[in-house]
């Protein structure tokens, strides 16, 4: 029988949050350099959210957001979301580009590309700090990016992990530069089938 | 005032004259909205994916297009519907993100929508309205008045079905 994701102890939790913060650490250094600027990277929180309870974390599921999504293939098989609020998408490509935007909707091919390579430096620094950790060999697809409601992009997350659980499990980061913080959200969604690798390599029987 | 009554993912509620049912942030789950127009009593299911049988852990009935559709039938019948009045209107089954690597989770909203049509159509409730498929989130709520769908959406507008 699988183990639900709400049935993790502490000390798998402790890994995956671990996993998180090297995989941050790995992170700044690209991201400092893409913008020339020092930031910061925390990793304040891994939660496990019940569905229902799941849209109010990230301002309400009306709330809009902007979603990224990468496949991971290899040793696990799955996928790697990333969501950002609007005011933080917003912050983290002012940074960037040096923009002064307020509104995604009013968003360029190049803020998007510009977002989405955000998205494929985080899913790799995360990906290589799951593989030293774990031993699992992992590699990301080229992103996709989407920018809706909070409840429609989280019901892809949640469709997969409701497979086998009614929770999400997923990894809070903040971004500081300077006296700016950017909160993002991330998500590790094993497939089915990649669920008992993932759990093994983090030492749980199953 | 209208009782407004909110339904969350993987959830389902039923709500009495005069009164609106919604749910916000439809991706690709299915709003499943049931209308007794006489007794104007309204519902709505927001489920998650196709079949309970599919699924190892499917204590949460909700979760469901079929167990979630019996599941929402029976409640109504128990606030005073009566089942051969039903209507019913289906919403979201949207695929979110465009890429192909996952075919299979790719196709969930598809799949939600046919599952939802099969067991609507297995307990002869016909499907009047439906506002389904495409790459976008939905936000819905029923009026109890006549029984009005109102979709809407981030770019484009609000429907009503």
């Amino acid at each position: 029988m699988t183990k639900a994701i709400e049935e993790l102890s502490d000390v798998q939790l402790d890994v995956l949050k671990e996993i998180g913060n090297i995989g941050a650490g790995n992170a700044v250094t690209a991201l400092s350099k893409i913008i020339n600027k020092r930031v910061i990277m925390n990793v304040p929180k891994v939660q496990i959210v019940e569905f229902k309870c799941l849209p109010d974390l990230l301002g309400g599921a009306d709330n809009l957001v902007v979603g990224i999504l990468l496949s991971i293939k290899g040793d696990l098989k799955g996928h790697i979301l990333f969501i950002f609020e609007q005011q933080y998408s917003c912050l983290l490509l002012n940074l960037l580009m040096g923009k002064n935007i307020e509104d995604v909707s009013a968003l360029t091919e190049i803020d998007i590309s510009a977002l989405k390579e955000i998205g494929n430096i985080l899913a790799g620094s995360y990906l290589s700090a799951l593989s030293s950790l774990t031993g699992l060999k992992v590699l990301p697809s080229v992103p996709d990016m989407t920018i809706d409601m909070a409840g429609a992009i989280l019901s892809f997350p949640a469709i997969e992990f409701g497979k086998i659980g009614n929770s999400v499990l997923f990894i809070e980061t903040e971004i500081v530069e300077n006296h700016s913080t950017i909160l993002g959200n991330f998500f590790l969604i094993p497939d089915v089938e990649s669920y008992d690798t993932l759990l093994k390599a983090l030492g749980v029987e199953s | 005032m209208d009782n407004i009554v909110r339904v969350g993912m993987a959830d389902l509620n039923v709500v009495k004259h005069s009164g609106v049912i919604t749910t916000l942030g439809l991706g690709s789950c299915v709003g499943i909205v049931l209308y007794d127009p006489i007794a104007k009593i309204g519902g709505l299911a927001h489920i998650m994916l196709p079949y309970s049988n599919q699924v190892k852990n499917n204590s949460n009935k909700a979760k469901f297009a079929d167990t979630g559709t019996i599941e929402l039938v029976k409640l109504m019948i128990s606030v005073g519907a009566k089942k051969s009045n039903l209507v019913a209107k289906l919403a979201g089954g949207a695929q979110m993100f465009t890429f192909t690597q996952a075919v299979d989770l790719m196709n969930i909203g598809e799949r939600n929508i046919l599952a939802s049509r099969e067991i609507l159509k297995r307990l002869n409730i016909p499907i009047i309205a439906e506002d389904t498929g495409k790459n976008y989130g939905r936000t819905i709520e029923l009026y109890t008045e006549d029984g009005s769908l109102h979709i809407k959406s981030v770019g484009h507008g609000i429907k009503i079905i």
